[in-house]
Protein backbone atom coordinates (compact mmCIF):
# COMPACT_ATOMS: atom_id res chain seq x y z
CA UNK A 1 0.00 0.00 0.00
CA UNK A 2 1.39 3.47 -1.24
CA UNK A 3 0.87 7.18 -0.23
CA UNK A 4 -0.28 9.74 2.90
CA UNK A 5 1.22 8.15 5.49
CA UNK A 6 1.86 11.41 8.28
CA UNK A 7 4.52 10.56 10.48
CA UNK A 8 4.62 12.24 14.23
CA UNK A 9 8.11 13.39 15.59
CA UNK A 10 8.58 12.99 19.22
CA UNK A 11 5.89 15.48 21.42
CA UNK A 12 3.42 15.46 17.89
CA UNK A 13 3.22 11.46 18.62
CA UNK A 14 0.55 12.46 21.47
CA UNK A 15 -2.06 13.35 18.44
CA UNK A 16 -1.54 10.07 16.86
CA UNK A 17 -4.56 8.84 17.86
CA UNK A 18 -6.21 11.76 16.07
CA UNK A 19 -4.66 11.22 13.09
CA UNK A 20 -5.51 7.56 13.25
CA UNK A 21 -9.05 7.73 13.74
CA UNK A 22 -9.66 11.06 11.31
CA UNK A 23 -11.49 10.09 7.85
CA UNK A 24 -9.65 9.23 4.76
CA UNK A 25 -9.46 9.17 0.93
CA UNK A 26 -8.62 5.97 -1.08
CA UNK A 27 -8.00 5.15 -4.67
CA UNK A 28 -8.13 1.26 -5.18
CA UNK A 29 -7.95 -0.82 -7.85
CA UNK A 30 -10.31 -3.89 -7.26
CA UNK A 31 -10.20 -7.08 -8.97
CA UNK A 32 -13.54 -8.63 -9.62
CA UNK A 33 -13.37 -12.83 -10.29
CA UNK A 34 -16.20 -12.30 -12.93
CA UNK A 35 -17.40 -10.25 -16.42
CA UNK A 36 -19.54 -7.96 -15.21
CA UNK A 37 -21.09 -4.68 -16.61
CA UNK A 38 -19.92 -1.75 -16.23
CA UNK A 39 -23.54 0.22 -15.41
CA UNK A 40 -23.95 -2.69 -12.80
CA UNK A 41 -20.50 -1.97 -11.15
CA UNK A 42 -21.28 1.36 -10.76
CA UNK A 43 -24.88 0.66 -9.48
CA UNK A 44 -23.15 -1.81 -6.82
CA UNK A 45 -20.87 0.67 -5.89
CA UNK A 46 -23.10 3.07 -5.10
CA UNK A 47 -24.98 0.98 -2.45
CA UNK A 48 -22.08 1.21 0.08
CA UNK A 49 -21.63 5.17 0.34
CA UNK A 50 -23.12 6.20 3.17
CA UNK A 51 -23.21 3.76 6.31
CA UNK A 52 -22.14 0.84 5.82
CA UNK A 53 -21.48 -2.37 8.70
CA UNK A 54 -17.93 -3.77 8.75
CA UNK A 55 -16.54 -6.52 10.98
CA UNK A 56 -12.64 -6.02 10.95
CA UNK A 57 -10.94 -8.58 9.06
CA UNK A 58 -9.05 -12.03 10.65
CA UNK A 59 -5.58 -10.24 10.36
CA UNK A 60 -6.37 -6.82 12.13
CA UNK A 61 -5.72 -4.78 14.98
CA UNK A 62 -8.39 -4.14 16.96
CA UNK A 63 -11.60 -6.23 18.21
CA UNK A 64 -13.38 -8.48 15.59
CA UNK A 65 -17.26 -6.74 16.06
CA UNK A 66 -19.20 -5.48 14.00
CA UNK A 67 -18.88 -1.82 13.39
CA UNK A 68 -20.62 1.15 11.58
CA UNK A 69 -18.58 3.30 9.38
CA UNK A 70 -19.61 6.13 7.23
CA UNK A 71 -18.47 6.33 3.28
CA UNK A 72 -18.74 9.68 2.50
CA UNK A 73 -18.28 8.98 -1.50
CA UNK A 74 -17.60 6.16 -3.63
CA UNK A 75 -16.38 7.57 -7.48
CA UNK A 76 -16.04 5.39 -10.01
CA UNK A 77 -13.31 6.60 -12.27
CA UNK A 78 -12.47 3.66 -14.76
CA UNK A 79 -13.15 -0.20 -15.41
CA UNK A 80 -10.71 -2.24 -17.55
CA UNK A 81 -11.96 -5.69 -18.50
CA UNK A 82 -12.07 -6.96 -14.77
CA UNK A 83 -10.18 -4.13 -12.93
CA UNK A 84 -12.02 -0.94 -11.40
CA UNK A 85 -10.57 2.04 -10.33
CA UNK A 86 -12.43 3.91 -7.99
CA UNK A 87 -12.15 6.66 -5.21
CA UNK A 88 -13.36 6.93 -1.67
CA UNK A 89 -13.70 8.79 0.97
CA UNK A 90 -14.61 7.37 4.40
CA UNK A 91 -14.36 7.51 8.03
CA UNK A 92 -11.30 6.33 10.01
CA UNK A 93 -10.81 2.32 10.26
CA UNK A 94 -12.65 1.63 7.36
CA UNK A 95 -11.63 -1.35 5.80
CA UNK A 96 -11.22 -0.83 2.39
CA UNK A 97 -9.81 -4.76 1.57
CA UNK A 98 -13.66 -5.61 3.49
CA UNK A 99 -15.36 -2.84 1.12
CA UNK A 100 -13.56 -4.63 -2.16
CA UNK A 101 -14.70 -7.89 -1.15
CA UNK A 102 -18.46 -6.75 -0.01
CA UNK A 103 -18.81 -4.96 -3.21
CA UNK A 104 -17.90 -8.85 -4.85
CA UNK A 105 -20.57 -10.37 -3.16
CA UNK A 106 -23.33 -8.24 -4.00
CA UNK A 107 -22.04 -8.10 -7.68
CA UNK A 108 -23.00 -11.61 -7.69
CA UNK A 109 -19.26 -12.83 -8.64
CA UNK A 110 -16.83 -12.20 -5.73
CA UNK A 111 -14.15 -9.61 -6.04
CA UNK A 112 -10.74 -8.56 -3.94
CA UNK A 113 -8.84 -5.50 -3.36
CA UNK A 114 -5.48 -5.68 -5.75
CA UNK A 115 -3.93 -2.12 -5.10
CA UNK A 116 -4.37 0.91 -2.58
CA UNK A 117 -2.89 4.36 -2.50
CA UNK A 118 -4.27 6.78 0.20
CA UNK A 119 -4.68 9.93 -1.28
CA UNK A 120 -5.65 11.42 1.82
CA UNK A 121 -5.07 11.20 6.09
CA UNK A 122 -7.09 13.73 7.85
CA UNK A 123 -5.64 17.24 6.86
CA UNK A 124 -3.15 15.87 5.04
CA UNK A 125 -3.38 15.49 1.35
CA UNK A 126 -0.77 13.80 -1.47
CA UNK A 127 -1.15 17.24 -3.45
CA UNK A 128 0.59 20.41 -2.28
CA UNK A 129 4.62 21.08 -1.01
CA UNK A 130 4.66 19.36 1.93
CA UNK A 131 3.86 16.03 0.61
CA UNK A 132 7.49 14.37 0.92
CA UNK A 133 9.15 10.62 0.14
CA UNK A 134 11.87 9.50 2.54
CA UNK A 135 14.89 10.49 0.11
CA UNK A 136 13.31 13.84 0.17
CA UNK A 137 13.40 13.74 3.87
CA UNK A 138 16.90 12.71 3.65
CA UNK A 139 17.90 15.35 1.15
CA UNK A 140 16.79 17.92 3.11
CA UNK A 141 17.42 16.70 6.36
CA UNK A 142 21.35 16.86 5.53
CA UNK A 143 20.81 20.50 3.66
CA UNK A 144 19.40 21.88 6.88
CA UNK A 145 22.29 20.60 8.88
CA UNK A 146 24.93 22.19 5.93
CA UNK A 147 22.89 25.50 7.10
CA UNK A 148 20.13 25.54 9.63
CA UNK A 149 17.87 27.61 7.96
CA UNK A 150 14.43 27.45 9.03
CA UNK A 151 13.09 27.64 5.57
CA UNK A 152 14.36 24.62 4.68
CA UNK A 153 13.22 22.18 7.71
CA UNK A 154 9.69 23.98 6.79
CA UNK A 155 10.07 21.89 3.35
CA UNK A 156 9.62 19.11 4.88
CA UNK A 157 8.58 19.48 8.63
CA UNK A 158 5.51 21.18 9.89
CA UNK A 159 3.61 21.79 13.15
CA UNK A 160 1.40 19.55 14.55
CA UNK A 161 -0.71 22.15 15.15
CA UNK A 162 -1.96 21.22 10.96
CA UNK A 163 -2.66 17.75 12.58
CA UNK A 164 -5.34 19.14 14.12
CA UNK A 165 -6.98 21.76 11.52
CA UNK A 166 -9.77 19.39 10.75
CA UNK A 167 -10.81 20.04 14.80
CA UNK A 168 -12.57 22.54 16.19
CA UNK A 169 -11.03 25.26 18.10
CA UNK A 170 -11.26 27.30 21.27
CA UNK A 171 -8.89 29.99 22.03
CA UNK A 172 -8.02 31.02 25.09
CA UNK A 173 -5.89 33.86 27.30
CA UNK A 174 -2.66 33.56 27.91
CA UNK A 175 -3.56 33.49 31.74
CA UNK A 176 -5.52 30.35 31.53
CA UNK A 177 -3.24 28.73 29.45
CA UNK A 178 -0.85 27.26 32.30
CA UNK A 179 -3.41 25.69 34.60
CA UNK A 180 -4.52 23.78 31.18
CA UNK A 181 -1.08 22.64 31.16
CA UNK A 182 -1.06 21.52 35.16
CA UNK A 183 -4.68 19.17 34.52
CA UNK A 184 -7.23 21.76 35.17
CA UNK A 185 -10.02 22.05 32.69
CA UNK A 186 -10.60 24.63 31.04
CA UNK A 187 -13.49 27.41 32.81
CA UNK A 188 -15.48 29.79 30.95
CA UNK A 189 -13.47 32.66 31.90
CA UNK A 190 -10.16 31.82 30.30
CA UNK A 191 -11.87 31.55 26.80
CA UNK A 192 -12.02 34.41 24.23
CA UNK A 193 -13.34 32.41 21.05
CA UNK A 194 -14.65 29.25 19.63
CA UNK A 195 -15.53 27.79 16.82
CA UNK A 196 -18.85 27.23 15.34
CA UNK A 197 -20.30 23.56 15.35
CA UNK A 198 -19.28 21.93 18.39
CA UNK A 199 -21.45 20.11 20.24
CA UNK A 200 -21.44 18.44 23.90
CA UNK A 201 -18.79 15.62 23.46
CA UNK A 202 -16.77 16.99 20.83
CA UNK A 203 -13.05 16.96 20.68
CA UNK A 204 -11.68 20.18 20.63
CA UNK A 205 -8.10 22.10 20.22
CA UNK A 206 -7.03 24.59 22.79
CA UNK A 207 -5.30 26.89 21.23
CA UNK A 208 -3.27 29.78 22.31
CA UNK A 209 -3.82 33.31 20.70
CA UNK A 210 -0.72 32.45 18.74
CA UNK A 211 -1.95 29.57 17.32
CA UNK A 212 -0.15 26.67 19.60
CA UNK A 213 -1.95 23.90 20.92
CA UNK A 214 -1.88 23.83 24.45
CA UNK A 215 -4.48 20.36 24.76
CA UNK A 216 -6.87 17.85 23.24
CA UNK A 217 -9.95 18.31 24.98
CA UNK A 218 -13.88 17.35 24.82
CA UNK A 219 -16.69 20.16 24.90
CA UNK A 220 -19.00 19.77 27.73
CA UNK A 221 -21.12 22.00 26.35
CA UNK A 222 -22.16 23.16 22.49
CA UNK A 223 -20.58 26.75 21.06
CA UNK A 224 -23.58 28.80 21.42
CA UNK A 225 -23.91 28.17 26.08
CA UNK A 226 -19.94 28.46 25.71
CA UNK A 227 -19.86 31.23 24.24
CA UNK A 228 -23.13 32.62 26.90
CA UNK A 229 -21.87 31.65 30.31
CA UNK A 230 -19.52 33.20 32.61
CA UNK A 231 -18.38 30.56 35.03
CA UNK A 232 -18.17 26.64 35.13
CA UNK A 233 -16.29 23.75 32.80
CA UNK A 234 -16.83 24.05 29.33
CA UNK A 235 -14.35 21.51 28.24
CA UNK A 236 -12.45 18.35 30.26
CA UNK A 237 -9.20 17.91 29.11
CA UNK A 238 -7.83 14.34 27.20
CA UNK A 239 -4.05 15.14 26.27
CA UNK A 240 -1.81 18.27 27.26
CA UNK A 241 0.78 18.75 24.45
CA UNK A 242 2.13 21.55 25.73
CA UNK A 243 4.97 21.82 29.03
CA UNK A 244 4.10 22.86 32.56
CA UNK A 245 5.65 26.93 32.73
CA UNK A 246 5.41 27.52 29.12
CA UNK A 247 3.12 30.74 29.75
CA UNK A 248 3.26 32.10 33.50
CA UNK A 249 1.31 30.65 36.60
CA UNK A 250 -1.22 33.12 37.55
CA UNK A 251 -3.76 31.04 39.63
CA UNK A 252 -3.52 31.30 43.19
CA UNK A 253 -2.66 28.23 45.25
CA UNK A 254 -4.02 26.67 48.28
CA UNK B 1 -29.66 10.21 -0.95
CA UNK B 2 -28.45 12.80 1.34
CA UNK B 3 -24.92 12.28 1.73
CA UNK B 4 -23.01 12.93 4.84
CA UNK B 5 -20.45 15.85 4.13
CA UNK B 6 -16.59 14.65 4.50
CA UNK B 7 -14.85 16.52 7.60
CA UNK B 8 -12.62 18.40 5.49
CA UNK B 9 -15.23 20.11 3.03
CA UNK B 10 -16.89 21.36 6.40
CA UNK B 11 -15.97 25.61 6.87
CA UNK B 12 -15.87 26.59 10.63
CA UNK B 13 -16.18 30.29 11.84
CA UNK B 14 -14.50 31.41 14.66
CA UNK B 15 -17.39 33.24 17.55
CA UNK B 16 -15.56 36.00 19.75
CA UNK B 17 -16.78 35.81 23.14
CA UNK B 18 -13.75 38.51 24.65
CA UNK B 19 -11.31 40.25 23.18
CA UNK B 20 -7.60 39.49 24.47
CA UNK B 21 -3.88 39.85 23.42
CA UNK B 22 -1.04 37.17 23.68
CA UNK B 23 2.26 38.18 25.75
CA UNK B 24 5.48 37.44 23.19
CA UNK B 25 7.48 36.42 26.50
CA UNK B 26 6.16 33.02 26.41
CA UNK B 27 5.50 30.72 23.63
CA UNK B 28 5.86 30.97 20.23
CA UNK B 29 3.69 31.09 16.79
CA UNK B 30 4.03 27.24 15.55
CA UNK B 31 5.93 28.28 12.36
CA UNK B 32 7.93 30.29 14.70
CA UNK B 33 9.94 27.71 17.50
CA UNK B 34 13.23 26.91 17.84
CA UNK B 35 14.60 24.82 15.20
CA UNK B 36 14.85 21.74 17.90
CA UNK B 37 11.46 22.64 19.20
CA UNK B 38 10.13 22.75 16.18
CA UNK B 39 11.32 18.88 14.93
CA UNK B 40 10.07 18.09 18.64
CA UNK B 41 6.79 19.19 17.54
CA UNK B 42 6.95 18.42 13.76
CA UNK B 43 5.03 16.39 11.72
CA UNK B 44 6.05 14.96 8.29
CA UNK B 45 3.54 14.05 5.51
CA UNK B 46 5.25 11.09 3.69
CA UNK B 47 4.37 9.61 0.82
CA UNK B 48 5.00 5.79 1.54
CA UNK B 49 6.48 3.45 -1.18
CA UNK B 50 5.55 -0.08 -1.29
CA UNK B 51 7.14 -2.21 0.17
CA UNK B 52 8.19 -1.55 3.82
CA UNK B 53 5.81 -0.79 6.75
CA UNK B 54 4.42 1.62 8.21
CA UNK B 55 6.31 1.09 11.09
CA UNK B 56 9.57 0.30 8.89
CA UNK B 57 9.04 3.65 7.49
CA UNK B 58 8.52 5.13 10.90
CA UNK B 59 12.05 3.88 11.95
CA UNK B 60 13.69 5.13 9.04
CA UNK B 61 12.62 8.52 9.65
CA UNK B 62 13.46 8.12 13.27
CA UNK B 63 17.68 7.22 12.44
CA UNK B 64 17.93 9.80 9.74
CA UNK B 65 16.20 12.50 12.38
CA UNK B 66 18.64 11.32 15.01
CA UNK B 67 15.13 11.32 16.63
CA UNK B 68 14.22 8.85 20.32
CA UNK B 69 10.63 8.39 19.32
CA UNK B 70 8.88 8.64 16.29
CA UNK B 71 5.23 7.75 15.41
CA UNK B 72 2.53 7.16 12.45
CA UNK B 73 -0.66 7.82 12.28
CA UNK B 74 -2.61 4.91 11.19
CA UNK B 75 -0.67 2.09 9.63
CA UNK B 76 -1.11 1.74 5.72
CA UNK B 77 -1.02 -2.28 5.39
CA UNK B 78 -4.48 -3.35 5.38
Amino acid sequence: MTGVLPITLEESRKISQVLLHSSKEYVCVMKLHGDIEESKVKEVLGQFEDAIYQRPPLRSSVKRQLRIRRIYYIDFLEMKGRNVLFKVGCEGGTYIRKLCYDVGEIAGCGAHMQELRRTRSGPFVEEGKDFVTLHGVYFWFDKWKEDKKRGILQKFIQPMENGLALIPKIYVRDSAVDAVCHGANLTAPGVLSIENGVVKGSMVAIQTLKGETVALASATLPTMEVLEVDHGTVAVLKRVLMPRSTYPKVWKSG
Amino acid sequence: MPRTIPPWKIKRKLLVKAEGTTDPKYGHKPNERPAEEYIRYGIINLDKTSGPSSHEVAAWVKRILGLTQVGHGGTLEV
